[in-house]
This record gives C-alpha cells, structure tokens and sequence, in this order.
C-alpha cells in the first residue's frame, strides 16, 4: 500500500503548490491592479482617512477638510469642505465620498492624500515617530481678486464663462464658470448629499452647473475670431499693415454663391482698412480674407493659436474646432466665427495673450507648484513656449488695431484709463436653427500697463436669457467683465 | 519522563525493540510557541486598532495555554509515541484563527449588519470543545482498529448526517447552499462530521473488498479495468456526491466526499485506473450539475467573472448576486506581499461570511503572501504528518483511515482556499481551525485526535520480547 501512499502524498503536496502559485499570482504579479482599482473601496477609504492636503491661491487654502460625524458604518474619516465653492469648483472640481473626485482634486489625488512616491519618505518618517500621516498641497496660479471679479460679472447673467491668462506665462489667473455648483453639498455619504448630488445631474437640471464651460464648452466665437483672421492676413503677407486698403467690395458676394456676407448694421467697410474693419467688425472685409487666404492657411494659423488641440492645464479642455476641407464660402464664414467654428474661452484667452505677448503663446496652466505638508517644492511648472502664431512685428500691428477698438470702436466699455491700455474684440455669436436662440456676447481682450508689460488677457462669453437681442452685444455685456477682471489683475501687482 | 519511560530497558535479546524515541518533549516546545505566536497577534491587533494591549490578552492566552496544555498532557499519558507536530500545528492555526476573528469582532461595519462582535469567545468556547472531544477520542479510542467493528454503521450514520439539512424544519439554506441544520439556537455543519465518519466506513469496507477489487480485474489499453459488478461502490458513492451536488448546491462537499474515496480507493487496490475513472466521473459530474442546476451554475459564473457579479450586486440586478468573491480578491490584492499588519486591513468589506468562508481573505490582507504562504505550508505539514502516518501504520485500516482523513483535510483546505482566492468556484466550506464555526473547529480537533492515536500506534515500539537465557540462538519473528 506504501506506493500509492506516496503518490498520494506528491498529489497533496500539488495541491498545497497549486494554491501557493495562485496566491502568488493574486497577490504579488496582480496586487498593485487589485490595490488601486477605482471600486476597491479602499482606495475612497484612504482618499479620505486624512485630513486631505489643501488647494492653494494666492498663500490661502480655498479647500479644508473636517472630521465625519462616525456612525459605525461611514468607513471615511475626512470629509472635504470649500470656502466660496462655486466659485473655485472650475478649478477644484470636487472630492465627494459618495460621488468620486474630478479635475486638481483627481489630478493631484496622489499629491493630496500624501499617497505620492515623492512623499514616501517623509510618510515612512512620520510613521516611525507616530505622527499621522499629511498630504500635500496643490499652489495654484490664480488670482483671488480676478477670479471674484468674474464670478461676480457673471452672475448678474445667465451663464458664461471667463478665462484670465497671464500673457507671459500661461498662468490661468481666473477661470470662472456660471452657472456654477457648491462642491462641499455632496462631499459626504448622507442622505441630503446625495439629494444636492441629484438635483445637479444634467437630466434633473437643465442649467447643467457642473458643465465647467470655461475649459468644456465649446462657443462659436463669433467676431472675436476675426483676431485669428487678421493674424493670418498678416503672417501670410496678404496685407503688411494695419493701414492698407483691403480692396474689398459691398456688398460682398460669397464665391460659389449668391449669397452677399452681411454686416451689422451700416458701418463703413467698402475698401476698409484691417484697422477701420476690426474696429467696425466687417464680415464683408474679413470673410474675404478667409476665402482669399483658403482653408490651409486659416487652418495653419488657427492650430498655431491651438485650435483643434486639447490643453491640458492640467485639467484637461475640450479641443477648439476651426474645420478642414471647407469650400471658399464654408471658409469665409468659418473666418468670422460661424459655421462649424467653435472655440472654448480658453482658447480665445489664448489668442489674446499670444497677441498681448508679442506673437508668443504660453502654454496655459494652474498649478504652479505641488508642495510637501511642510511646504518644501515637489515640482515647479515652469512656463512653456507652444508656439508663435504671430511675428513680433505682426503682432504689435494686431495690437494697435485691438487697441483701436477699444479706443473707438464696440470695445469702449473696457476702457482702464490711468496709464493701461486695453486691446480688445467684441463678439456677438449666432447660433441656433436660423439664428433662433440668443447669441452670445463675446469680448476678448489684454491690458498693457505704461511699462508696455502685459499683465493680463481675458475672454469673458455670456448667454444672458434675459437680455433683449440687441443688448447682446460683446461690448455691452462682456466688456464690462472683462475690465473689471483685468482691472482686478493689475490693482493687485500694485 | 518522556523517551525512557517506555523503552525496553533491561532486555539482552540480539535483536532489540526499536527504540524510538517518543518525542513529547519537542511537541511540548513547538507548542509553546504555537501558543506564544498567536498571543503576540492578539496584542499586535489590540495595539493597531486601540493602541493599547487588549484587556482580553491574559484570559485569551492563559485559555488557549490551557487547553494545548490538558491535550498535551493528554497525549504524554494516552498516546505518547503520536506524532509530535499534529498538535502544535493545530493549535497554532486555531489560535492565529482566534486572533482574527477577534480582529474582526472589533470591525465597526460587521457589528453593525450582527456578522461579528462576540464571536471569539464563541470560537474559545468552541475549542475547548473540540479539545475536549480530541481529549475523549484519546482517552477511550485505545486502538484506532475498535472502529473497525462499526465499519456499517459509520455508514448509516455518514448518510444520516449528510441528509439533515434537507430535512425540512431542520436545514436552514444559507447563500444558496443547504449545508446547515439548526438545533435550538445552535447551526451545525453536519458535513464537517460526515467527513470523518464517512473516512472510518470506506477505510473498513475497502480493507474487506480490496483484494476482489484489486484483482478481478482485465486490462486494457494498459490499465486494469474492474468488473462491472465491482464498480458498485464507487457508481453509488458518485451518485450520493452527485445528489449533495444537486440538493444541498454544494460543490465542496460533494468534491471532497468523493475525492476522498477515490483516493482511499486507489490506496487500497493500488489500482491507477481508479483515479481514472474517478477524475472522469467528476468531470462529468461536476460539468453536468454545473450545466443544469441554476445555483451551480451561477456560482461558476460568479467565478469566471468576479467583476461582473460584484457590478450586478452593486447594481442591485434580479438574481442571487453577491460581491464577496471579489471583495475577496481585492482584500488579497491589497494586502501585497507583506500585508497591511493585524488590524489595518478592511477585509470586513466582504461583510457576510468574513470571518468564517472568508476569513483566509483577512489573513490574506493583513498578513500578506508571506502569511498566507506559511499559512498553506502549515496546512501542508499537517497532510504530510497524516500521510506520514499512513505510512508507518502497520495495518490496512489504519492506513487508509489515515490517508483518507489526510486527503479529506488536503481536499478541504485545497477546495476553500482556493474558491476565496478565485482559482475554483466558490463552496460553502470552512479553512479548518482558522474559520468561525463549532462544527468546524469540533469536527476537525476529532480528526486530529484520531490521527494521533493512529500515528501513536505506528510509531509504538513492539512489545519487547520476554527476557530468555537462550536469547543468542532464538530468532525473534515479528509481524
């Protein structure tokens, strides 16, 4: 009996092997997948076991963290509070127990919880002299001042959004989003978060408040991106200054139609000049310079200001859309902002602060610095260049006929005064099935002070349900945003 | 005490009894150990959940002293050439198995759903009685052979206790399987006792039949294949397992019921065309049931893909849906390779069952794959001792009593352990000694208890022969 004993004996210790490779494989070869897979639930307990790291602008935090009331069930010690919520929720986006984390609180999650590689070494420290574990904290680039301004400009709105950059940077100084939603209402597990969690889901509320329009929506820009257009007219040698007949007929007839390009209203665009047609913002002129300059090179110089191309800021914005393939008429409209053209307010910041920077456009950004508990520098974002739309030379003719416009043209109610001078573009988008819904008022812009340094650039976009249709003017509504924002930037250089 | 006190001391034969030596003094420092380690646990996880050492440390410890100490004392008097190492590996699995269920006795999230809170004491009570049960075997089963006259009825009493749970008022269903019977306030796994009863009828029956089964045989295509009429035994065995299978939806059991005679068969005819026969007809089995019994068969489901049932359990779909198994395997993941350290890990996420079918889960997470390996490897001494045993026994009943038990045990902790860790589909078995549960803990104290007293036999030195003043012309004949 001895023999099969032992054959036994090699089949129980297969068993035993069997099991010692399975665990192996579970808990060695796949345990870091098991680990941070986003449903173990161990990865929301340690997101919340500490009091999370703060999000910081301007030297103050504009997140806390406070103890859960413990009911034996709730698992999740920290609970995530914000000071002026809805207006910091663009750049925070939220930390909800119940609902997972979204933009700098997901981006930066591991910095925040202290869970990062760069922080192992001081949690290892903390662990053998028995203090509980810190995360770090997020520095952003924005601006307190500037980013109230906006909230606030919007608010006596409908929605909008403003994006502030700063132009020799990239820094992202204020990214406001109206309407807008309070992230401390559904940080937790309790019943009246998960309420506030309801009532902002897209079907239960049409508003769409968490929609952050400043980085993910997508506007048709209307006449601001006639900016876009010159730059081409200029970077292509079409016209070298801002002072040349553009030999442009009216009415203009579309090529390959009958249609004429309208203007609004009775403006003097026949032969105008880039400067008198910015100022007046003639369709007529700037539709020709699109149909004359053709797709390839308005779609050059629209990828060059970052068109067609996701930012990663870095929460992540929607790609800004100018189309290829497009006919002469499809072009010339794409040219004033219609058609299939749509840009985010980010995108159109952009193209301000490349103009304002002399050609340069900065790579956007938020987050200036990751830090440690005890503020020591994990990582500096260092500016970066994108590209160069625009020549030196070029770009200060842009800039003078932005000025213009502000001087004498749509733009007067973004006047500074006191030594700055604004450069700006008014937008009045039409969108809808033949024009039916409201348009949206655009306004683009940057400040110079009398150094001649670009401090700020700003787009501001409002769809005012309210407004009459003739109020809807980029002027009327954006403008003012606009230059309070940048009047916020530079009273706080001061 | 110890070695001398049963050897031959004054003989002059040529050929002495073998003096082997008894070893109780070794079982009596392993277990000083298996002791201490787990009672260096228990102030581990006191420390890591309260920061400060469990009130409960001294009564804890000085009761699981106690209880190996009266076993140990037990076996030094009753069976004092046993093995030396089946008791302290025991003991020490019980008492890390105490450990952890106090561990998850302190989780918040189970007391609140009633899956924990005072369960350890529970588990205490438990093992005394199950020592208690391991001290009786001892004391009365003088020869492990006496169980060979109730070789039948072991038979009707396997049966009896594997057909309880569905007798109506008596079994109680639980997640699906009807491996449970209620008595008063107590639940008992009938099954964990078939085990061993069920090993003493196949070790007695197979020690009668096996020379017909052996050798009534033709061969074809290199194996032996049995008479027809032979095949009885195994046909009815597989028909009850497959019966278990269909009516109590139990996998484990019914695998580990027929496993375990196949392997007791095989032993006994030394034939390998039973295991043959006996893979065969659980492949069949086992594919067959899982096809058409819808328990089963969303079990298996459950098993091919984790993820999926815990989304459908989360989702609160129509259905038995449970996410255990893949709380499971994240509790394991989690743990990485060195654990999260007693008291830190949220094993308790697995809620319902996590401190008995999944409590390898717990020791997975919080002790890492160095725990769980030299969990598995502590399980694997214990088969290898049994087997081991089975080796040295110097009769055939002894012999297949001890490989079926050792097999059964092997099979058990194969068939849990790998269910939690997602290699097989899930049972509703328990880690012997580790898991919550009296059945479990009583049923497997007994098994041990009857091991020791076989390997006591084994290892027993022959009788010494009477003392002769012809001794040097005398050729001494033993058996």
């Amino acid at each position: 009996m001895n023999k099969p004993l032992r054959r036994i004996a090699i089949f129980c210790g297969l068993l035993v092997l069997t099991l010692l490779i399975r665990d192996n494989w579970l808990q060695y070869v796949k345990a870091d997948g098991l680990k941070n897979d986003e449903n173990n639930r161990r990865v929301t307990i340690a997101r919340y076991s500490t009091p999370r790291g703060d999000i910081i602008v301007g030297g103050s935090p504009i997140t806390g963290s406070t103890e859960t009331k413990s009911n034996g069930l709730n698992d999740l010690k920290y609970k995530r509070t914000y000071k002026d919520g809805p207006m910091w929720a663009p750049v925070t986006g939220y930390a909800s127990q119940s609902f997972g984390a979204t933009q700098l609180e997901n981006i930066d999650d591991a910095i925040l919880t202290g869970n990062d590689d760069r922080l192992f070494f001081r949690n290892t420290l903390d662990m053998v002299t028995g203090k509980p574990k810190q995360g770090g904290n997020v520095v952003t680039t924005l601006n307190a001042a500037a980013q109230k301004a906006a909230y606030n400009g919007l608010k006596g709105h409908g929605k909008g959004a403003v994006v502030a950059l700063e132009p020799s940077t990239g820094k992202i100084l204020a990214l406001a989003s109206y309407p807008s939603y309070d992230p401390s209402s559904f940080a937790g597990t309790s019943k009246s978060d998960g309420d506030a969690w309801n009532k902002l889901l897209k079907k239960n509320n049409s508003s769409e408040p968490t929609l952050n329009r400043a980085l993910r929506e997508t506007y048709p820009p209307g006449s601001t991106f006639k900016v876009v257009t010159a730059a081409a007219a200029l970077e292509n040698g079409l016209y070298t200054s801002a002072d040349e007949n553009t030999k442009s007929p009216l009415p203009w007839t579309m090529p390959g139609t009958r249609t004429e390009l309208k203007n609004e209203g009775n403006i003097p665009c026949e032969n105008a000049t880039m400067r008198i047609a910015l100022r007046y913002s003639c369709n007529s002129v700037f539709g020709k310079i699109g149909s004359d300059l053709g797709n390839a090179k308005m779609l050059e110089e629209a990828k060059k200001f970052g068109f067609t191309s996701e930012q990663f800021t870095p929460v992540r914005s929607n790609a800004s859309v100018f189309s290829d393939g497009m006919n002469q008429s499809q072009t010339a409209l794409s040219s004033i902002g219609q058609y299939n053209t749509a840009a985010t307010p980010l995108q159109m910041a952009m193209v301000a602060s490349a103009v304002a920077n002399d050609g340069k456009l900065m790579k956007p950004y938020m987050v200036d610095k990751l830090t440690s508990p005890n503020l020591d520098t994990l990582e500096q974002t260092q500016p970066e260049e994108l590209s160069r739309p625009l020549s030196s030379k070029n770009a200060q003719i842009l800039q003078s006929m932005m000025e213009t416009v502000v001087k004498d043209g749509t733009g007067t109610n973004a006047q500074i005064g006191g030594g700055v001078t604004v450069g700006g573009k008014t937008g009045t988008a039409q969108h809808g099935v033949a024009n039916s819904e409201k348009p949206y008022a655009w306004f683009i812009s940057y400040a110079k002070t009398s150094d001649g340094s670009s401090p700020v650039a700003v787009a501001v976009v409002v769809e005012d349900d309210n407004a009459n249709r003739q109020d809807i003017s980029g002027g009327g509504l954006a403008a003012p945003i606009a230059k309070n924002v940048m009047e916020a930037v530079i009273n706080s250089k001061k | 005490m110890s070695s001398t006190t049963n050897s031959p001391t004054h003989h002059t034969s040529t050929i002495g009894a073998i003096g082997a030596p008894s070893r109780r003094n070794t079982e009596l420092a392993l277990l000083i150990f298996a002791v201490a380690i787990p009672v260096f646990a228990y102030a581990n996880v006191g420390l890591a959940i309260d920061n400060r050492v469990p009130s409960g440390l001294l009564s804890y410890g000085l009761g699981l002293g106690l209880l190996a100490g009266v076993a140990h004392l037990v076996v030094r008097k009753f069976a004092p050439y046993a093995d030396p190492l089946l008791l302290p590996l025991a003991t020490l699995l019980n008492g890390l198995g105490l450990v952890v269920i106090w561990r998850l006795d302190q989780s918040k999230l189970l007391q609140a759903i009633g899956q924990a809170g005072d369960k350890a004491p529970n588990q205490l009570m438990y093992t005394a009685m199950g020592i208690a049960l391991f001290v009786v075997a001892l004391i009365f089963l003088k020869d492990h052979r006496v169980l060979q006259r109730y070789t039948y009825i072991s038979m009707v009493a396997a049966l009896v206790l594997l057909l309880l749970p569905l007798v109506p008022g008596l079994g109680l269903p639980v997640y699906g399987a009807k491996i449970w019977i209620h008595v008063g306030s107590f639940s008992i796994q009938p099954g964990e006792f078939a085990k061993i009863v069920l090993a003493v009828f196949f070790a007695g029956y197979l020690m009668v039949k096996r020379d017909a089964l052996a050798l009534a045989s033709r061969r074809f295509m290199g194996l032996y294949l049995p008479r027809g009429r032979d095949l009885g035994p195994i046909l009815v065995v597989w028909v009850i397992s497959i019966l278990i299978l269909v009516f109590e939806t139990d996998l484990g059991t019914s695998l580990l019921f027929f496993g375990m005679f196949v392997i007791m068969l095989y032993v006994a005819t030394e034939r390998t065309s039973w295991i043959v026969f006996g893979l065969l007809m659980s492949a069949v089995g086992a594919v067959g049931v899982a096809s058409f019994e819808p328990h089963v068969h969303q079990r298996v489901q459950a098993w091919l893909n984790p993820m999926n049932e815990y989304k459908l359990s989360r989702s609160g779909a129509p259905g038995m849906h449970s996410e255990q198994l893949q709380q499971a395997l994240w509790a394991f993941g989690s743990g990485g390779t060195l654990g999260s350290g007693l008291g830190q890990g949220h094993s308790d996420l697995i809620r319902f069952a996590a401190n008995s079918d999944f409590i390898l889960a717990t020791f997975g997470e919080e002790l890492g794959l160095a725990g769980i390996m030299a969990i598995l490897l502590i399980y694997g001494l214990i088969v290898e001792r049994g087997v081991r045993t089975a080796l040295a026994a110097r009769d055939p009943f002894g012999k297949l009593l001890a490989i079926g038990l050792s097999g059964a045990f092997a099979l058990q902790v194969f068939v849990v352990s790998g269910g939690v860790m997602g290699l097989i589909p899930l049972t509703g078995m328990t880690m012997p000694f580790l898991a919550y549960g009296g059945s479990s803990v009583i049923a497997n104290w007994a098994l041990i208890g009857v091991l020791i007293r076989i390997s006591d036999t084994a290892r027993r030195p022959a009788p010494a022969p009477a003392s002769n003043p012809d001794a040097e012309m005398t050729q001494v004949v033993r058996p």
